[in-house]
C-alpha cells in the first residue's frame, strides 16, 4: 500500500460521461491492499464499468464480506454506501438490501474464501433466489490476510508458497453458479482489464443473478511457479471464449462484424451485448453446453474465460414475490398499517 | 361407586385431553374450549406436544376457570383418554374424585382402572364403524362424537357448539351438517346411557366479555404488520415457525395493494438462521423495517450478526420464542431460558434491549413497538415470547391501535437536511447528548451522508481506526445510548398488596397469570408481597428503588439458572441475597399451585418464633 494521501486535485480536461462525472468520481478511498495486488486491478475495472454506464455513483450499493478482497469497496464508488459486513455473509446481506429497495444497483463483492468456504451456502443461495445483483468474486485461491492458508478455489495438485501439495479437490464457483441457475455467468483474470470492464458493464446491467468469478493472483502468497492463480499461470492458460462489447445506446451496431462471428443478445433494459467469438463454436445461451464445456477444458488444465451464459429473459427475486414497484423502504404508514377499523374485525373474528 | 366422594365443579375445573398425534384432535379440542367460551365463561388451553408429526402421544389441557385464572392450574379433573400407549400415565394423574372418560368399545381388565376415580365408558369406535365406513372420516368424526358426550356430561348447550361449527364450515354445507350430526350422535348415546350431567358442569356466566381468543405468535406477527414490518426472512423452527405462517396470512389480507394487487412486503424463507439476520440487517440497513423470528438454537447461530447490529448500529428485531434449553433440549416444552444469551449475546462487550410480553395482546403492542425502538435506537430488539404464549391460544383484552400513530423512523437524515448549511454529518457523532447518532439510506444524496458501514472500529465519522481513544469514545457512547433506551422501553408494572409488608415479588412474561393467581393463594396463606412485572431490559430505575423498598424480593422466572435474576444483580449492583429466587423449569409452564407453595412454605420460615421469645 501506499501512505502518499491522494491528491483532490482534478484535471479540468478530465472525459466526462453522459451525466457529466468524471473518473474521479467513482473512485474511492486509496487502497490498503499490497502493490501490485490483482484486486486493485478490478476495482480499476470497476470504476472504468460504472463511468461507462453513466451511472450516478450514489445509487450503487456495494456490500461485501470479511478478507482482502471484501475491503475493496472502500477504494470505489466513494459516494455510495457501503459495507463490509460478516464473513461469508455478504449475500445474505445484500438479498435484505435488495428486499429494502428494488430501485439501487447491488454490487456484491467477495472472496474464495469468502464464498467458497465460509459462505458458500450464501452465495449458493442468494444465485438460487435470483437476486438482482452483480456479484464479483476476486478468486486468489489463498487466504491473504491470514498469510497464505489454502483456499477451497485453489487447484489439486497445486503448492503454496510454503511449497505444500494441496490435496483437496477445487470448488469451481462458475460451474457451481451454472448449475444453481445464475442467468448471467462470467469468469475473467483481473490481469485481462479490456475483457473485464465490459463483463462488469454488462452484469450491472442484467436483472437477475450475475456472477463474475475474476482470477486475482496474490501477489503476497500465491504467485509463485506450482500455483494455479499465479499472473504467469493464468496468462498461459487463459481460454477466453469470446470478446464483448456492451452497446448502451439505441444506435445501430456500428462496428463491422464478420459473419457468424458474433452473437448479439439483448437484455431487459435495452442493451445489447455484442459477443464476438473466439471459440467458434461457444454458444452463451446453452447452459448445459456451457457446464460441459467447462467441464472438459477444466480437465485440460484451461482457464475458460469470458461471458460463459447469459439469459437475457431472466427475472429476478422481485418478480418472483411480486412485490409493489414503489421500494419497501419508501412505504409509510399509511400504505403498511391496517388501521383500527381492519383491527376491530380481526377482533370480532377471535371471539 | 369409587370410594372417593366425585369431584363437583361448576366452571372451574380442568379437562385433559390424551391424544395421538396426526389424529385429527386438535380442531375438536380446541372446539370444546371455544364452545365453553361461548358460554361466557373464560378457559385456558395448553398444548403438550412432541417433536413428532405422527404417532406420538400429544395432550390437549382445558382450564375452565370462571375466576379468569389463566396460568396452568396443575391436576386433572377428567381426563379423556383416547390414546392407549399413555393409559397409565394418564390414568394415575387423575385427581382422586376426578373422572376418566374411555372409549369402551373393547372391554378393559379392572386393573387398568382406578378405584377413587368415575369412569365414563363411550362405545365411541362402535358408534363411529356402524356410522361411517371411510376410515378418515372414521378417525375424525370420533373427536366429534366425544366432543358431543362431553356435551351431554358437562351439561353444555349444544346450540353453542352447533353455532361455532357453523361459523368453521360457513358455506360448506355438506361439512357442516355432518359435523352437527356426529356431535349430536355422541350427545344422544350419552343422554341415553349414561347420568347427566356429571358433578363437573358449564353454567352459562357472562366473564368473558369482549376478550378475544388468539395464540401469541400470530397476535406478534399481526403486532408487525401493524408495525410496518415489510421484510421478514425467518428459518423454520418450532415453537418459532408460526410467528412467519401468520404474517404470511396476515400480510395476504392486509398488505396487499388493492389496485396491482402487488404485494407491500417481502418474506423469504432463509437456509439457516444466519441467513435470515443477514437479511433482516441488509433490509433495516437500508431502511426498511425488517424482522426473523426463532428459538434458541437460531439466537446462538445468529449471534455474529447481534453483535455487527449492536456495534454497527443497524436496526433489527429478533422474536425469540423461548423454549427449553441448552442445545436441542425440549423443541416442544417452554421455558424463560435464554435472557442471559439474548441480554449480552455476541462476542465483545455487547448489551441488547429485551421485550418481555406477558400474553398474546402484549406481544401485539410489543411487537409493533419494537421496530419504533429499533429505529430510534438503531439497534437491536429482542421480542421475548415463549412457547406458552406463543404456541397456545390465550384469552387476552381486544387488540388495539390508534389511527393517528405515525411510526418513529428515528435519527435519519434526508438529502435535505444534508444540504443544509452548515450541517455536519457524521454516521457515529453524538449530536445531542443521547448516544444516538444520525444515519443516512444508501442512495439518499449524490454527494454528502454516504458511508462505510462496517464490524470494524471506526470513528465518529465512519473512517476505520484502531486508535484506543477513539474506539473507547465510541464504546462510552454506545453505553449512553443503552441508558437512553431505559426510559423508551415499557416500564415496569407495578402492583401493591392489600397490607403492607416488607416482600416483593418480581416476575415477567408467560408466568404472570400464574403470578397474579398465586398471589390471592398466598393471601388465604397470610403472606402479603407487593409485585412487580418486569417488562423490559434495560431495567428502569423503580426496578432498583422496588428492590430497595422491600427486606428481600423473590424473583420468580421459568428457567434453571435465575437467568433474569442474574442480570439485575449485574445490571443494578444488588446484593444478591435480597433476591430468592423461585425457579420452575421442567418444560410445562409454572403455575400459581407451585409459585404460592415455594414461596409460601419460604415465607412459614420466617415465621418461626424466635427462640428467645418462645422461652419468655
Amino acid at each position: 500500500m501506499t501512505y502518499i494521501a491522494k491528491p483532490k486535485f482534478h484535471h479540468p480536461g478530465l472525459p466526462k460521461n453522459e451525466l457529466g462525472y468524471t473518473h474521479r468520481d467513482y473512485e474511492g478511498k486509496i487502497s490498503t491492499l499490497c502493490a501490485g495486488c490483482g484486486h486493485d486491478s478490478i476495482t480499476a475495472s470497476i470504476i472504468e464499468a460504472c463511468f461507462e454506464l453513466s451511472i450516478e455513483p450514489h445509487r450503487v450499493a456495494k456490500i461485501s464480506g470479511i478478507g482482502c478482497s471484501s475491503k475493496t469497496p472502500d477504494y470505489f464508488l466513494g459516494n455510495s454506501h457501503g459495507f463490509n459486513s460478516v464473513h461469508g455473509r455478504m449475500p445474505s446481506v445484500l438479498t435484505g438490501a435488495n428486499l429494502a429497495n428494488r430501485d439501487l444497483i447491488y454490487l456484491g463483492v467477495s472472496g474464495d474464501g469468502d464464498s467458497a468456504s465460509i459462505g458458500f451456502g450464501q452465495f449458493a443461495h442468494s444465485i438460487r433466489r435470483g437476486v438482482n445483483m452483480t456479484y464479483i468474486v476476486e478468486n486468489n485461491g489463498v487466504y491473504g490476510l491470514t498469510k497464505g492458508q489454502f483456499s477451497a478455489t485453489a487447484d489439486r495438485g497445486s503448492k503454496s508458497k510454503k511449497g505444500v501439495m494441496n490435496t483437496d479437490n477445487a470448488i469451481d464457483l462458475v460451474a457451481i453458479a451454472l448449475q444453481l441457475g445464475a442467468s448471467f455467468v462470467a469468469r475473467s483474470f483481473s490481469g485481462d482489464k479490456t475483457q473485464l470492464v465490459p463483463l462488469i458493464a454488462a452484469a450491472i446491467r442484467h436483472k437477475g443473478a450475475s456472477f463474475i468469478d475474476v482470477i486475482s493472483p496474490c501477489i503476497a502468497f500465491n504467485n509463485h511457479a506450482g500455483s494455479t492463480k499465479s499472473f504467469d499461470y493464468v496468462r498461459e492458460h487463459n481460454d477466453a471464449v469470446n470478446r464483448l462489447d456492451v452497446l448502451t445506446g439505441r444506435d445501430p451496431i456500428t462496428v463491422e462484424y464478420a459473419p457468424g462471428t458474433v452473437q448479439v443478445v439483448e437484455q431487459h433494459d435495452g442493451t445489447r451485448l455484442a459477443l464476438r467469438k473466439i471459440d467458434a463454436d461457444y454458444d452463451a445461451s446453452d447452459r448445459l453446453a456451457a457446464m460441459t464445456f467447462l467441464q472438459k477444458h477444466a480437465a485440460k488444465g484451461q482457464v475458460v474465460t469470458g461471458l460463459l451464459y447469459v439469459d437475457p429473459d431472466a427475472e429476478d427475486l422481485h418478480t418472483h414475490l411480486d412485490t409493489v414497484e414503489t421500494p419497501l423502504n419508501r412505504l409509510e404508514a399509511e400504505d403498511l398499517c391496517p388501521g383500527t377499523t381492519a383491527l376491530e374485525k380481526i377482533n370480532a373474528s377471535l371471539r | 361407586m369409587p370410594d372417593q366422594s366425585p369431584i363437583s365443579s361448576v366452571n372451574d375445573f380442568v379437562v385433559r385431553f390424551a391424544n395421538v398425534n396426526g389424529s385429527g384432535s386438535a380442531s375438536a379440542n380446541e372446539l370444546f374450549a371455544r364452545s365453553i367460551l361461548r358460554h361466557g365463561v373464560p378457559v385456558s388451553p395448553r398444548n403438550i406436544f412432541p417433536s413428532n408429526i405422527q404417532g406420538l402421544p400429544t395432550w390437549y389441557e382445558v382450564r375452565v376457570t370462571e375466576a379468569g385464572h389463566l396460568g396452568a392450574r396443575g391436576g386433572v379433573d377428567m381426563m379423556v383418554a383416547m390414546n392407549p400407549q399413555t393409559w397409565d400415565k394418564d390414568v394415575a394423574s387423575i385427581e382422586p374424585g376426578g373422572y376418566l372418560f374411555y372409549d369402551s368399545t373393547k372391554p378393559m381388565p379392572s386393573s387398568k382402572f382406578r378405584a377413587d376415580i368415575n369412569v365414563i365408558g363411550v362405545p365411541l369406535t362402535a358408534i363411529t364403524n356402524s356410522t361411517y365406513t371411510d376410515p378418515r372420516q372414521r378417525q375424525l368424526f370420533k373427536n366429534i362424537i366425544y366432543l358431543g358426550a362431553l356435551c351431554a356430561l358437562l351439561d353444555m348447550d349444544p346450540k353453542l357448539v352447533e353455532q361455532l361449527i357453523g361459523e368453521q364450515y360457513k358455506g360448506k354445507e355438506k361439512l357442516l351438517s355432518s359435523n352437527v350430526h356426529a356431535l349430536h350422535l355422541g350427545r344422544d348415546w350419552a343422554l341415553q346411557n349414561l347420568k347427566c350431567p356429571i358433578g363437573l358442569q358449564v353454567k352459562k356466566s357472562d366473564k368473558v366479555g369482549d376478550r378475544i381468543f388468539i395464540e401469541g405468535n400470530s397476535a406478534a406477527a399481526l403486532g408487525a404488520v401493524y408495525g410496518g414490518a415489510t421484510v421478514c426472512a425467518w428459518y423454520p423452527i418450532t415453537p418459532s415457525s408460526s410467528v412467519a405462517e401468520a404474517f404470511t396470512s396476515h400480510c395476504k389480507k392486509l398488505r396487499h395493494d388493492p389496485e396491482t394487487g402487488k404485494a407491500k412486503y417481502a418474506i423469504v424463507q432463509g437456509e439457516d438462521e444466519l441467513a435470515s439476520i443477514g437479511i433482516v440487517i441488509g433490509a433495516s440497513w437500508n431502511g426498511a423495517r425488517a424482522f426473523t423470528a426463532t428459538s434458541g438454537p437460531g439466537i446462538s447461530l445468529m449471534t455474529e450478526f447481534i453483535g455487527l447490529s449492536y456495534f454497527a448500529e443497524i436496526p433489527a428485531v429478533i422474536m425469540n420464542i423461548q423454549r427449553a434449553g441448552p442445545s436441542t433440549g425440549m423443541p416442544t416444552r417452554t421455558q424463560q431460558c435464554d435472557i442471559i444469551a439474548c441480554a449480552y449475546a455476541s462476542h465483545g462487550d455487547t448489551k441488547h434491549v429485551l421485550l418481555f410480553p406477558e400474553d398474546p395482546a402484549e406481544a401485539f403492542e410489543f411487537a409493533a413497538q419494537s421496530f419504533d425502538l429499533a429505529d430510534r435506537l438503531q439497534t437491536m430488539i429482542f421480542l421475548m415470547l415463549d412457547l406458552d404464549i406463543g404456541m397456545n391460544h390465550r384469552l387476552c383484552r381486544p387488540l388495539k391501535w390508534d389511527d393517528a400513530r405515525q411510526y418513529d423512523r428515528g435519527k435519519v437524515m434526508t438529502a435535505e437536511m444534508l444540504d443544509e448549511p452548515g450541517r455536519d454529518f457524521g454516521r457515529y457523532l453524538d449530536v445531542d447528548g443521547d448516544g444516538i447518532p444520525y444515519r443516512t439510506y444508501p442512495g439518499t444524496h449524490p454527494t454528502k451522508g454516504s458511508f462505510f458501514t462496517r464490524g470494524t472500529s471506526r470513528d465518529r465519522y465512519a473512517r476505520y481506526s484502531e486508535e484506543g481513544a477513539v474506539y473507547a469514545d465510541n464504546m462510552q457512547r454506545l453505553v449512553r445510548k443503552f441508558e437512553t433506551a431505559q426510559d423508551m422501553v415499557p416500564r415496569p408494572l407495578q402492583a401493591n398488596a392489600a397490607k403492607p409488608t416488607k416482600y416483593g415479588v418480581i416476575y415477567f412474561g408467560s408466568t404472570a397469570p400464574a403470578m397474579d393467581e398465586a398471589i390471592g393463594l398466598l393471601e388465604a396463606r397470610g403472606h402479603q408481597l407487593d409485585r412487580m412485572r418486569i417488562r423490559a431490559f434495560p431495567f428502569h430505575s423503580s426496578v432498583a428503588s422496588f428492590i430497595a423498598d422491600h427486606d428481600f424480593v423473590y424473583v420468580v422466572e421459568q428457567n434453571r439458572d435465575a437467568q433474569l435474576r442474574q442480570l439485575i444483580v449485574n445490571e443494578n449492583g444488588i446484593d444478591p441475597v435480597r433476591l430468592v429466587p423461585i425457579l420452575h423449569y421442567d418444560g410445562t409452564p409454572i403455575t400459581a399451585r407451585f409459585i404460592a407453595n415455594a414461596i409460601g412454605d419460604h415465607q412459614d420460615h420466617l415465621k418461626v418464633t424466635p427462640l428467645r421469645k418462645a422461652v419468655s
